[in-house]
């Protein structure tokens, strides 16, 4: 079957790719574009641990088609990081040691990123239900947490610093 | 783990969707959110030839009120769903149940259409929308029709719809102003399928119940309508014996199938403590106004 050729801007970056139209967008961003930082965890919709950003919405891109994702804006963990260093999510969960092997982190980053940034102070409680679609095997979620409350607090100063 | 081979195809509008499907019968499979349909592909529990996919059309998305009814666009997602200062306020137990479905990312993409047409008896909004006396408005290559929701489910992954036909719309009749609503779900964990589920909707005059709806999700091969329980409780005080004998008779429809959620008897057990808390909640509801 012909091969389709789209159209996706990651991190900011246009980039044309010719996809199957069974691709999964996972494939697509690892195999085809060399974008590893997401990874494949269950492929079954359940673990998070490809958590993209589509758009404005975190979505696991092992349930959804290459072509689906045509024209479409989309951050991956490549993306967070700045010139200035680490983005202050990955530096939540090197300081409060939310990773261990490290697998689930990628999709925990970005689920994160998306999270504060529709909800910039988030409670206890609202951290935990908005990361409920992604799965730790390691870390038991405390450290977790606590790493999305460092970097809603550092992100909350650096605004105010910078408005100040 | 990745789908069989399949010809892709974006449809324009309702009608190239009617069209492609009438061109691909039984070999064309539309694609919505994708969050059931892509793991039965990947499963070869699904092996469409043709994949007709209407996320891009846009008169299949969004709420609104129309006269007495809420009109719902089956592509509408669950968070949408969700955050919808609309149904908060006219049909607040459509995003109480959303908000238990799956997890956000999968809230993200799936949609009620989705949900309420894959089949499955696991899935949550059948046994609400049955509650709320809703319609699924149809399009195919005869025209359109409407079908209640009550009725429609056959048995597992099977309906009332026809291979050529989509769903443009759900119609739900405005629920009345006060009315008392839940919707309990009882899960293993967070992101499950329901062990079992209870929606009540109902309406109060004074003391009395004027109207009830009862239904009951993953307890059979299809979502259930406890049709003696709401006649138990119709026209009365709801007292604490009658809700107690509403809940007997809500577990005496109930024939699940055994699976890793447990057993038969124990998901009937579960299925009569979610329809107490339900009635419960949603008279307290009712009575706060
Ligand atoms: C991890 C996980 C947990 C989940 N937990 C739950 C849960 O707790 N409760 C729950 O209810 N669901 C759950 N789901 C299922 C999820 O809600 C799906 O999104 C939903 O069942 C299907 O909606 P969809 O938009 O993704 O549809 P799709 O997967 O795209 O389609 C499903 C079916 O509906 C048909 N269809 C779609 N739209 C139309 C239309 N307009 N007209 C005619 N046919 C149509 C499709 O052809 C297909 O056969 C879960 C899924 C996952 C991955
Ligand atoms: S790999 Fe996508 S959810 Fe697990
Ligand atoms: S750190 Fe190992 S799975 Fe989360």
């Amino acid at each position: 079957m012909a091969k389709h050729a789209i159209t996706l801007n990651i991190n900011g970056q246009q980039m044309d790719v010719a996809v199957d139209s069974r691709e999964l967008l996972i494939h697509t961003l690892r195999d085809r574009l060399r974008l590893t930082g997401a990874h494949i965890g269950c492929e079954t919709s359940h673990c998070g641990a490809c958590t993209v950003d589509i758009d404005g919405a975190s979505v696991k891109s092992c349930t959804v088609l290459a072509l689906q994702a045509q024209g479409a804006d989309i951050r991956t963990v490549e993306g967070l990081a700045g010139s200035e260093g680490l983005h202050p999510i990955q530096e939540g969960f090197f300081e409060e040691h939310g990773l261990q092997c490290g697998f689930c982190t990628p999709g925990m980053l970005l689920r994160a990123w998306r999270l504060l940034q529709d909800n910039p102070n988030p409670t206890e409680d609202e951290i935990r239900h908005g990361m409920a679609g992604n799965l730790c095997r390691c870390t038991g979620y405390q450290n977790i947490i606590r790493a999305v409350q460092h970097a809603s607090e550092k992100m909350q100063s650096g605004e105010t610093a910078a408005a100040e | 783990m990745i789908p069989g081979r399949f010809e892709y195809h974006a449809a324009t509008d309702v009608d190239d969707a009617v069209r492609l499907l009438a061109e691909h019968g039984a070999d064309g499979k539309l694609l919505a959110g994708g969050h059931s349909l892509l793991p039965m592909m990947k499963l070869r529990f699904a092996e469409p030839a043709h994949i007709i996919d209407i996320n891009g059309i846009a008169d299949l998305r969004g709420i609104r009120e129309q006269g007495k009814a809420l009109v719902i666009g089956p592509m509408t997602t669950e968070s949408a769903i969700i955050d919808s200062e609309l149904l908060q306020r006219r049909c607040p137990v459509l995003p109480e149940a959303a908000q238990l479905i799956a997890d956000p990312q999968v809230r993200n993409r799936g949609t009620i259409g989705g949900d309420a047409l894959h089949g499955d008896p696991g899935n949550d909004h059948p046994a609400v929308l049955m509650a709320l006396d809703a319609e699924f408005v149809i399009r195919g290559r005869k025209g359109e029709r409407s079908e209640s929701v009550d009725g429609f489910y056959v048995g597992p992954y099977l309906t009332a719809l026809d291979d050529g036909e989509l769903v443009t719309a759900i119609r739900i009749p405005t629920p009345a102003e006060g009315h008392g609503y839940a919707y309990c779900k009882f899960k293993r964990k967070t992101g499950d399928y329901a062990t079992a589920a209870t929606c009540c909707l109902l309406e109060m005059e004074g003391d009395t119940c004027r109207r009830v709806r009862l239904t009951l999700t993953n307890v059979g091969p299809t979502p259930l309508r406890a049709t003696d329980a709401e006649a138990l409780l119709t026209g009365s005080e709801p007292t604490a014996e009658r809700i107690e004998q509403a809940a007997q008779a809500a577990m005496s429809i109930c024939n699940p199938a055994e699976d890793l959620r447990g057993s038969p008897e124990y998901k009937t057990h579960m299925a009569g403590e979610m329809t107490r808390r339900a009635i419960h909640k949603a008279l307290d509801r009712a009575r706060r106004g």
